[in-house]
C-alpha cells in the first residue's frame, strides 16, 4: 500500500473512530444516568445496566485510543502527542483541539477512579464522577469545533440526536421526578426533628 | 407527674457512712477547695497502677454496657497510635439525669477519673463530652483553674453533645469530637483501635470515671466492699414516676429493687409496672420488679438489664400503652436517618402503637403488625437504636398485655392525666 | 493437613446503603430484600462455592456499602 493510501486511511480512521467515540460516550452518559436511577431496562437487571454502562465506557475508551493515534500519526492532522493530551497548545485550532484533550483526560480520570472504586472509597469516587457532565459537553464542542464533517446532514443529525438523548435525560435527572429507587421518604406521619424544633421554639 | 432531678439525691445509710460518689452528703462539690476537702489529692499514680487498680477493683463501665474497664484501657494500650481518652457525658436519655448530676456536683471527681485513664494509657489528648444543658463556659473555667492547680497534665476540651438521644453512642460520639455531626458511624473497627481522628480512643461514661477517682484514692478493696463479689462497688440511680421523692439515688450492686425504689421515700401510688434501664431498657410488672435485686446476671434471666440506672415506676391509673406510644414516637423520631430498615421502620410502628393506644381503630391487625416490624428492624442498622427500642415495646406488650387487650375492646384503664415517660430533658 | 478457613461474612455499612438492589440480585442465595428495599440477610456465612459471586456483589455495589469480613 503507497503510503498516500495509508495516510488517507489514517485521516478516514481517525475522522471515523471520532464520531463512534461521541456516540459511545452519548451512551455512555446515558446509561449512566439510567444506572444512577436504579430502574431496570428491558431485559436488564439493575447490576446488567451498570456492568452495561461501564463495558460502554470502556470501548469508548478503545475508540477514543484509536481516534487519538491515527491522528497523531497522520500527516495531515498535524496533530502532536502532547496536544492530544495537554489542552489549547495546538496549532491550528487550539480551542476545539484543546476541548477534545480535555475531554481526554477527565476520561483518563473517570475510568481509573472507577477501577479503583473500592480504594478510593465511595466519596471520592463520586466527586470526580461529577466530571462525566463536562466530559460530554466538551466532547460535543470539540467535534464541531475540529469536525471536518461537519456540515453534511448525517452528521448534524447524529450531534443533533445525540444532544437531544443527553439534555433530555440530565433534565430528568435534575427533575424532581428522578425519585431513584434510593430516595424514598419513610412515609413518616410523624413531623420531622427539624419541625418539631421549629414549632416547640414559636410556642405552637 | 413529671420527674424532677435538680434537687432531690438519696442513699442508704450504709452506702452514705461507705462513702461512695454521695458520700455524707449530696452537696455540690464544684468548688476545687470543696473537693479537695472531701476527697483529698489522687495519689501519684503511675499507668501501670492505674490499670492494676482497673482490674482489681473490677470496675466496669456505667454507661449501660457494663464493659470491664480495664479490658477496654488495654484495648487501647495495645492499639497503634497515640490514645485520645473521653469523659461521656451527653446523657441522651431523657429520663436520666445522674450524669448531669455528677458534672454539676462532683465534675472533680470525674476529671480526676479522665486524667487517671489518660496516664493509664498514654493519652496526649483528653475530651469532655457534656449533655448540652451542661454549660460549657462554667466546665472550661473548671479546667482552667484545674490546670492552673496543676491537677491536668493532659489538657482537657469541653464539647457540647447535641440535644439527641443517640448522641452519647459510642462511634457518634468519636464522630462528633473528630468534626462531623454525632451520628453512629459503621464500625469497620474498635474504636479502642480506631476512634477519634484514626486514633486509638477511649469512651467512657463520667459515672465509670468518677468511681476510678474514688478507687485511686481509697484502693480497690475499699470498692469491693460494696456490691456482690461478682458486682462489686455502688452505681447512681435515676428513678422517676410514681415515687414520693424522684430523683438520684446511689447504692451497691446486688440490692433489692424494692430498696431502690424505698429510697425514693417509696412508691406514691400502688404500681402496675416499672422500666428498668431506659427506653432502651425492659419493662417489668410490679410483683417481677418487686423481687428483683440490681444485678445483671440475675436481672438476665428476666430479659432485662439495669442499663444506665434509670428506673420509672408506673403507677395504676395510667395506661403503660399511652406512656409506651409517646415515647416510641419520640424514639422514631430520634432516629439519626442514616439506615433505611430505622428510618423507615420506626415511624410505621410507632405510628401502629398509636393507632391502638389512643383507640384509633387500630385492632389485632396493628399490634401484628409493630411485631412484624419490629422483626425487620432489629439488628439492621449501624446502632442498637432500633434494637434497643423493639426491646422497650416488646417487653412492654408483655406486660401491659391486659392493657391491650382492654384497647382492643375499645376500653382504656387511664384515669389521670399525668404524662409520667420524659421525651424532653426537664430541667 | 488442612488448616480450617473460618467462613467469609456479607457486612451491610447500612449508613451507606440506599436499598438500590444490586446485591440481590447477584447473590439472591444470600439476599433478599425487605419491603422497603433494603437487603435482608438472614446468615450472612458466605459459603465457598459463592465466594466469587459474594465478591462481585461487593464490587457492583453502587454505594459501596458491602464488605467481605474474613472472620
Amino acid at each position: 500500500m503507497s503510503s498516500a493510501a495509508i495516510d488517507k486511511a489514517l485521516w478516514y480512521l481517525g475522522r471515523s473512530s471520532g464520531v463512534v467515540s461521541l456516540v459511545l460516550l452519548t451512551l455512555v452518559v446515558a446509561l449512566g444516568i439510567a444506572t444512577r436511577s436504579g430502574r431496570l431496562l428491558p431485559g436488564l437487571p439493575r447490576f446488567a445496566v451498570s456492568a452495561v454502562h461501564r463495558s460502554a465506557s470502556l470501548l469508548a475508551v478503545v475508540f477514543l485510543t484509536l481516534h487519538v493515534v491515527t491522528l497523531t500519526l497522520d500527516p495531515q492532522s498535524q496533530l502532536r502527542w502532547l496536544d492530544a493530551v495537554v489542552p489549547f497548545g495546538s496549532h491550528p485550532k487550539p480551542l476545539w483541539i484543546g476541548l477534545g484533550a480535555a475531554s481526554l483526560d477527565l476520561m483518563v480520570a473517570l475510568v481509573v477512579t472507577s477501577l479503583l472504586r473500592q480504594r478510593i472509597g465511595h466519596r471520592v469516587w463520586r466527586a470526580t464522577h461529577w466530571a462525566a457532565y463536562a466530559l460530554w459537553p466538551f466532547a460535543v464542542l470539540h467535534t464541531i469545533g475540529t469536525g471536518t464533517d461537519i456540515h453534511s446532514a448525517w452528521m448534524l443529525g447524529l450531534l443533533a440526536g445525540c444532544t437531544l438523548m443527553v439534555t433530555g435525560l440530565v433534565g430528568w435527572r435534575l427533575s424532581t421526578r428522578f425519585v431513584d429507587e434510593a430516595d424514598r421518604t419513610a412515609g413518616t406521619q410523624l413531623p420531622s426533628r427539624e419541625t418539631r424544633l421549629l414549632t416547640a421554639s414559636k410556642g405552637l | 407527674m413529671t420527674i424532677l432531678f435538680d434537687e432531690h439525691v438519696q442513699t442508704g445509710a450504709e452506702v452514705a457512712a461507705y462513702g461512695a460518689l454521695m458520700g455524707p452528703s449530696p452537696a455540690s462539690q464544684r468548688e476545687l477547695r470543696a473537693h479537695l476537702v472531701a476527697h483529698g489529692a489522687v495519689p501519684a499514680t503511675d499507668a501501670h497502677a492505674v490499670l492494676r487498680l482497673a482490674v482489681d477493683s473490677g470496675l466496669t463501665g456505667h454507661g449501660g454496657a457494663g464493659f470491664p474497664l480495664y479490658r477496654k484501657l488495654e484495648a487501647v494500650i495495645a492499639a497503634r497510635g497515640r490514645a485520645i481518652v473521653v469523659a461521656n457525658g451527653a446523657e441522651g436519655e431523657p429520663a436520666s439525669a445522674k450524669d448531669r448530676w455528677l458534672l454539676a456536683r462532683r465534675p472533680h471527681l470525674v476529671l480526676d477519673g479522665l486524667q487517671l485513664v489518660a496516664r493509664a494509657t498514654n493519652a496526649t489528648d483528653a475530651y469532655l463530652y457534656a449533655n448540652h444543658r451542661l454549660e460549657v463556659a462554667v466546665l472550661t473555667d473548671l479546667l482552667a483553674e484545674r490546670r492552673r492547680s496543676g491537677l491536668d497534665p493532659v489538657s482537657v476540651t469541653v464539647i457540647a453533645a447535641p440535644d439527641a438521644f443517640i448522641s452519647g453512642e459510642e462511634t457518634a460520639v468519636v464522630s462528633h469530637i473528630s468534626g462531623s455531626a454525632a451520628l453512629p458511624r459503621f464500625k469497620s473497627a474498635r474504636v479502642t483501635e480506631r476512634g477519634v481522628r484514626g486514633r486509638p480512643t477511649l469512651v467512657s461514661n463520667v459515672e465509670t470515671l468518677a468511681l476510678l477517682a474514688l478507687i485511686a484514692r481509697r484502693g480497690a478493696a475499699w470498692f469491693r466492699s460494696a456490691g456482690t463479689p461478682d458486682a462489686p462497688g455502688t452505681m447512681l440511680l435515676t428513678v422517676g414516676g410514681a415515687v414520693r421523692a424522684p430523683g438520684i439515688v446511689e447504692t451497691g450492686h446486688g440490692t433489692p429493687l424494692a430498696d431502690v425504689l424505698a429510697l425514693a421515700d417509696g412508691p406514691s401510688t400502688h404500681l402496675q409496672a416499672v422500666l428498668l434501664g431506659g427506653y432502651h431498657g425492659t419493662w417489668l410488672t410490679a410483683e417481677e420488679f418487686a423481687s428483683a435485686k440490681l444485678s445483671r446476671s440475675e436481672l438476665a434471666a428476666l430479659g432485662a438489664s439495669p442499663g444506665a440506672g434509670v428506673v420509672v415506676a408506673l403507677g395504676a391509673g395510667t395506661c403503660g400503652l399511652v406512656e409506651m406510644s409517646r415515647v416510641m414516637s419520640y424514639l422514631a423520631e430520634e432516629s439519626a436517618g442514616q439506615c433505611g430498615p430505622c428510618l423507615n421502620g420506626l415511624p410505621r410502628i410507632a405510628n401502629e402503637l398509636k393507632s391502638v393506644a389512643f383507640g384509633d381503630g387500630g385492632g389485632r391487625r396493628a399490634v401484628n403488625e409493630m411485631l412484624r416490624l419490629g422483626g425487620i428492624v432489629v439488628g439492621r442498622g449501624a446502632c442498637h437504636h432500633p434494637d434497643g427500642s423493639m426491646r422497650f415495646l416488646r417487653s412492654g406488650l408483655r406486660v401491659f398485655a391486659a392493657e391491650v387487650e382492654l384497647h382492643l375492646a375499645g376500653r382504656c384503664s387511664r384515669t389521670s392525666g399525668d404524662v409520667v415517660l420524659p421525651t424532653a430533658v426537664t430541667r | 493437613m488442612k488448616t480450617a478457613k473460618s467462613a467469609p461474612r456479607m457486612v451491610v455499612d447500612w449508613t451507606a446503603c440506599d436499598g438500590r438492589g444490586l446485591c440481590a440480585e447477584l447473590l439472591p442465595e444470600l439476599v433478599s430484600r425487605d419491603e422497603w428495599g433494603f437487603p435482608l440477610i438472614p446468615d450472612p456465612t458466605v459459603p465457598a462455592a459463592l465466594r466469587d459471586h459474594a465478591e462481585r456483589a461487593v464490587a457492583a455495589c453502587p454505594r459501596l456499602a458491602l464488605r467481605l469480613a474474613s472472620t
